[in-house]
């Protein structure tokens, strides 16, 4: 389990960064390398040189407006849960972040790190997807916004052209009155989830939304039962929220749609009683 | 014997609670690994492995460039396979090249090594290797295999069936009295040992003495040097095996691995120094090689629950090959004799298939054969008790063999030679407050809480030798221990032990055995162990018999070193060997005394203070030792768990879990109870979260530990746990062994208390490890047959 070699550069600037991805041959940028490491390492990742971007500082900067709060794709999921980034959203950003692998993990990964490997299961694209986050790109030709939705069109994929890096997440403010759940279900302190329900509600702007996620591709969106929970301001009980994941995905097996289910209503009642 | 304080406070012989001597070294990350050695021009090894479960190699390209790095099964024509005979009745024996040839049997299989700097180099290498197999139906599930028409693992036997063994009990009795039928099917999941350290092997040729010295990290060196002389076809003296630090074994590192004799080939071959070091991914997929069991049982009970009989058949999934010296047969072997456990039972009828499948060789892990029994049979106690509406303990202790019936022999000739079982489950019990749990229980179901309670009861025959093991048919066979003691010249003590210690702490444990005669400080105590070179043979640290046998024989030389030390003090002391004693480390005659190094001086270095008549023999001795009896000595032990199970998740949470255990003679209670917690967490991971799974075509899904999930310490409960001291008669110092034990419970102890918890809902589990998706599957199936749901 040793890589393949590879070249390695450091760049200082987000746009030698650029440069240094549109130099030709196969190149990756190194985050944090928690998921990249293990690639290489099992040689399912084979790039010929690695631009590691962990000393930009365009990249470790946080951001924010009265809109939104942009926080640069270097920020590492400690630093999220230790409360250095502003709260779009009162806790929810770090408590997520605490329940990420194991602090030693956290220390290194980084949140655009997460979003761009697009584990079904990892913790940031469904809560980007349930708060409406945009990402923020930079590309030789300038750079541009994605929402989560075209980001992420499937399991460890994206939608990043080639030689664009992810800058920054802009997580929209909400009001003060919103509020937010989230559920997970793992086996082992540390380890992926196989079940994600979160649930984000602000009724000053007329915002619900809930997302399934570790499901089997990216997450699953459902606007049925975020209209419902909104007009009756209960959780829906397992049955319905098993009927709804059938509709939505219908490959998904008994027990699977039982778990998503489960944690889906935790996260709803964890909110809202 | 000696206990108590001493002359100079010296208080660690037997018994002593004392921190272990490895530990500075461990802790401090000084110990030295294979990993960690580098000699001169040493190269790394990596292995091309197979890619598929079952095919046929067409050809294997090596790459042009760089040339004498790549050698394969043609290269190693001077080497024999693997081959373990058995005298058991319809064994069959499987050759396994260590690299293969011909045909390739499970994903993971070597087929060529390449050596190279560094290892990626050698991976690099590897991957240019071109490979070209012509896939064969490859065989996934043992009982599909043993189908008519399967394809065949091994093409000359006719069928996979390495061997097939029977008790053949008379059941009709039972049968026909029963008031209680209970028929169960069980699984066990196919599991990886894991231990910290990988296996890893170092060879070179060594000059001088004209030896391939071969560092392998291994529990029985001894074997390891038989088993390589014997595949590359040398003499033994010119093979040197030394076991340095071993990072834990399990049984993982109990046999003869095909990497060893290859890596050993290569160093010959090339005149330099090889190493190959296991890395994380190769374990999990060519190291899945243990635990796979699948049960039918039907067990007839009276009203009561006392089982009147029991009829089984048990098929283990032993993979392609026959490791050496254990061979695939061990498993079944033991399952057939052991599934009866601690119960007196009179009708037992039970079949055992030992089944070839493409899959790693079977290899025994710390309980061998037992997880899987324990499981079955505590399961089925588990069932009756619900069937007879009775308290599953209380239907243990029923059936339980009682302490006036001691001196034992079961059904299946176990020879239980002393204890009180009974008293073991009362003490769980009340460690476990069944009487507080059951109130308990109610009122947390009232809230819709799901708590259930479960107990788990075995007996673990440890040190068992000569006749047990010729019994099993094995190619090899334990008999005497040897053990060397010395005083070297400065006085201090030096044990030298062919066994091994991979983390159970028998340095510390052997030299306490010294120190109880001796009376020195196990400070001044040095131990050395697992190298070939300069300890006495021994078979090695497996079956739980490092501490009878390795203890043993150190007692035996050490209590002879001190008789020849008080001859040689008399001499110094003017007076009669039967008027001295030892103290403290000193030899000690009314008011005069002399100190070991003031002994040692006169035989070493001063001679000329002895008398000429003085016993040559000197201040050195290599004793043998076996126990009176070969038949093994049995602890035993009942475990219980409290667990709390969410119906909504499947997550089951560990709320409490008790140990007792009986061992005989605590030679160290601090490492016992070590070794009770480290086998309790295996035991937690064989019954909760480990499991190799396969597509269809025999492609290992868990290959990384994000997959093969392990309990971690914040999965584990705090243990509690009780012990006695039954000695046993056979053993020196009443010793039993304790290693294996605690890894054997578990299973039982935690799937009875989710059953328990899942009664209220009609579910019941029956297979390991309980994952959450088997509980949420069992809870959704018996939602479906009850028609409820939120
Ligand atoms: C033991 C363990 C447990 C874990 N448990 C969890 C968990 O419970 N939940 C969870 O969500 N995650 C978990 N992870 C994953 C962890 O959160 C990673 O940190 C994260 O997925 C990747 O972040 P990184 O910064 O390490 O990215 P890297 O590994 O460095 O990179 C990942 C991918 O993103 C690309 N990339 C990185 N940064 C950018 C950028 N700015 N622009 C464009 N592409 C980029 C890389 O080229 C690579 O393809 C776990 C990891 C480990 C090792």
């Amino acid at each position: 389990m040793k890589p393949v070699g590879f070249d390695h550069t450091v760049p200082e600037t987000l746009d030698a960064a650029i440069d240094a991805l549109g130099a030709g041959g196969e190149v990756k940028l190194l985050g944090g390398g928690q998921s990249l490491g293990p690639m290489l390492n099992l040689r399912l990742a084979r790039p010929e040189r690695l631009v590691d971007i962990g000393r930009i500082d365009d990249l470790r900067s946080t951001a924010a407006t009265d809109e939104y709060i942009e926080i640069g794709a270097g920020v590492t999921h400690a630093e999220i849960e230790d409360g250095a980034v502003p709260d779009p959203i009162p806790g929810m950003l770090p408590y997520v972040a605490s329940g990420i692998a194991y602090r030693a993990v956290r220390n290194r990964g980084t949140l655009g790190g997460s979003l761009c490997h697009a584990d079904p299961a990892a913790d940031w694209i469904s809560v980007m997807t349930a708060l409406d986050a945009r990402i923020v790109t930079a590309a030789s030709d300038g750079g541009r916004e994605i929402d989560m939705f075209t980001f992420v069109p499937g399991a460890y994929r994206t939608n990043l052209a080639p030689g664009e890096v992810v800058r920054a997440v802009r997580v929209p403010r909400f009001s003060e009155g919103a509020v937010w759940g989230y559920y997970k279900t793992c086996r082992k302190t540390g380890e992926f989830a196989s079940a994600i329900g979160v649930f984000v509600a602000d009724p000053a702007k007329a915002y619900c939304r809930v997302v399934f996620g570790a499901a089997a591709g990216r997450p699953l969106v459902s606007p049925t039962l975020a209209r419902s929970i909104a007009e009756t301001g209960r959780a829906p009980d397992l049955a319905a929220l098993e009927r709804e994941l059938e509709a939505l995905e219908p490959a998904l097996s008994e027990v699977k749609a039982r778990q998503l289910a489960v944690a889906l209503r935790r996260a709803v009642s964890g909110a809202i009683g | 014997m000696l206990t108590g304080r001493h002359w100079a406070n010296v208080n660690t012989g037997i018994g002593a609670r004392i921190q272990r001597k490895e530990d500075r070294r461990l802790l401090n990350g000084q110990a030295r690994f294979v990993g960690d050695l580098r000699f001169p021009r040493q190269w790394e090894a990596a292995f091309v492995r197979s890619p598929v479960a079952h095919g046929r190699i067409v050809r294997i390209v090596k790459p042009e460039m760089p040339p004498n790095r790549v050698f394969t099964s043609d290269d190693l024509s001077d080497v024999l396979p693997i081959r373990a005979e058995s005298s058991l009745p319809t064994y069959k024996v499987s050759d396994q090249n260590p690299l293969a040839k011909d045909k390739v049997r499970f994903v993971g299989e070597c087929i060529a090594i390449c050596i190279a700097p560094t290892r990626a180099e050698a991976e690099d290498i590897a991957e240019s290797v071109g490979v070209e197999i012509e896939p064969l139906p490859p065989l996934v599930d043992a009982r599909a295999a043993m189908e008519a028409g399967a394809a065949s693992v091994h093409e000359s036997w006719g069928d996979n069936l390495f061997l097939t063994t029977e008790f053949d009990g008379d059941i009709e009795t039972a049968r026909a009295a029963a008031a209680i039928v209970v028929k169960r099917e069980y699984d066990t999941a196919r599991q990886c040992m894991v231990p910290m350290e990988g296996k890893g092997t170092l060879a070179m040729w060594d000059e001088r003495s004209d030896q391939i010295v071969v560092y392998t990290s291994t529990q029985v060196p001894h074997l390891i040097r038989t088993g390589i002389a014997q595949c590359l076809q040398m003499d033994q003296g010119r093979v040197r095996v030394i076991a340095p630090e071993v990072g834990g074994g399990f049984g993982y590192k109990c046999v003869l691995q095909p990497e060893e004799i290859t890596v050993s080939w290569a160093a010959k071959a090339t005149g330099r120094p090889i190493r190959w070091t296991e890395d994380r991914r190769e374990h999990l997929v060519a190291g899945a090689n243990t635990r796979q069991h699948h049960y039918r049982v039907t067990a007839y009970a009276d009203a009561n629950g006392r089982i009147l009989g029991l009829d089984a058949e048990i098929i283990v999934d032993v993979g392609a090959y026959s490791v050496w010296p254990f061979t695939a047969c061990l498993e079944a072997a033991q399952a057939g004799g052991n599934l009866p456990g601690p119960y007196a039972l009179d009708a037992y009828r039970c079949k055992t298939y030992s089944v070839a499948t493409n899959k790693p060789p079977f290899t025994p892990y710390r309980g061998v054969a037992r997880p899987g029994v324990c499981f079955a049979m505590e399961l089925t106690i588990d069932a009756i008790a619900r069937a007879a509406g009775r308290e599953p303990s209380a239907v243990r202790k029923d059936n339980l063999v009682a302490a006036d019936q001691m001196p034992y022999t079961n059904v299946t000739g176990k020879f239980y030679d002393s204890g009180d079982y009974r008293q073991g489950v009362i003490e769980a019990e009340e460690a476990i407050d069944l009487h507080g749990f059951r109130p308990r229980q109610r009122a947390a179901a009232a809230e819709g809480r799901f708590l259930g309670i479960g107990f788990s009861c075995f007996t673990e025959q440890s040190a068992h030798g000569t006749k047990v093991f010729s019994a099993w048919g094995l190619p090899l066979v334990p008999g005497y221990e040897q053990a060397m003691v010395k005083i070297t010249p400065s006085g201090s003590v030096e044990v030298r032990s062919g066994n091994h210690s991979f983390g159970q702490g028998l340095e510390t444990t052997l030299a306490q055995v010294a120190s109880e005669w001796l009376t020195i400080d196990t400070d001044s105590i040095s131990v050395t162990m697992g190298d070939t070179g300069v300890t006495p043979y021994s078979t090695g640290a497996y079956a739980s018999r490092g501490m009878v046998m390795a203890g043993g024989a150190v007692s035996k030389a050490a209590e002879v070193l001190a008789k020849r030390v008080k001859i040689h003090a008399a001499h110094l002391l003017q007076c009669q060997p039967e008027d001295v004693h030892l103290d403290g480390g000193r030899a000690v005659h009314r008011g005069g005394s002399v100190s070991f190094a003031e002994i040692a001086r006169a035989w070493y270095l001063r001679p000329d203070q002895l008398p000429d008549d003085v016993d040559t023999a000197g201040l050195e001795v290599t004793e043998g030792y076996r126990p009176d009896i070969d038949t093994g000595v049995f602890t035993y032990a009942t475990h219980s768990a409290i667990v709390e199970v969410d119906v909504e998740t499947g997550l089951v949470k560990i709320e409490d879990y008790a140990i007792f255990e009986d061992c005989g003679r605590r030679v160290n209670p601090m490492v016992l109870e070590g070794q009770a917690y480290g086998g309790a967490a295996q035991g937690i991971g064989t019954a909760l979260f480990e499991e190799v799974l396969y597509d269809r075509n025999g492609q290992p899904m868990t290959s990384t530990l994000a997959d093969y999930i392990l309990p971690g310490p914040t999965e584990l409960p705090t243990f509690q746990l009780r012990h006695k001291e039954t000695l046993s008669p056979y053993t020196r110092h009443g010793i039993k062994g304790i290693g294996e034990g605690a890894a054997i419970a578990p299973g039982g102890a935690i799937v009875n208390a989710i059953n328990d918890a899942l009664r209220l809902l009609g579910a019941e589990l029956t297979e390991i490890p309980a994952t959450p998706e088997k509980v949420l599957a069992a809870v959704i199936a018996a939602e479906r047959t009850s028609g409820t749901k939120e």
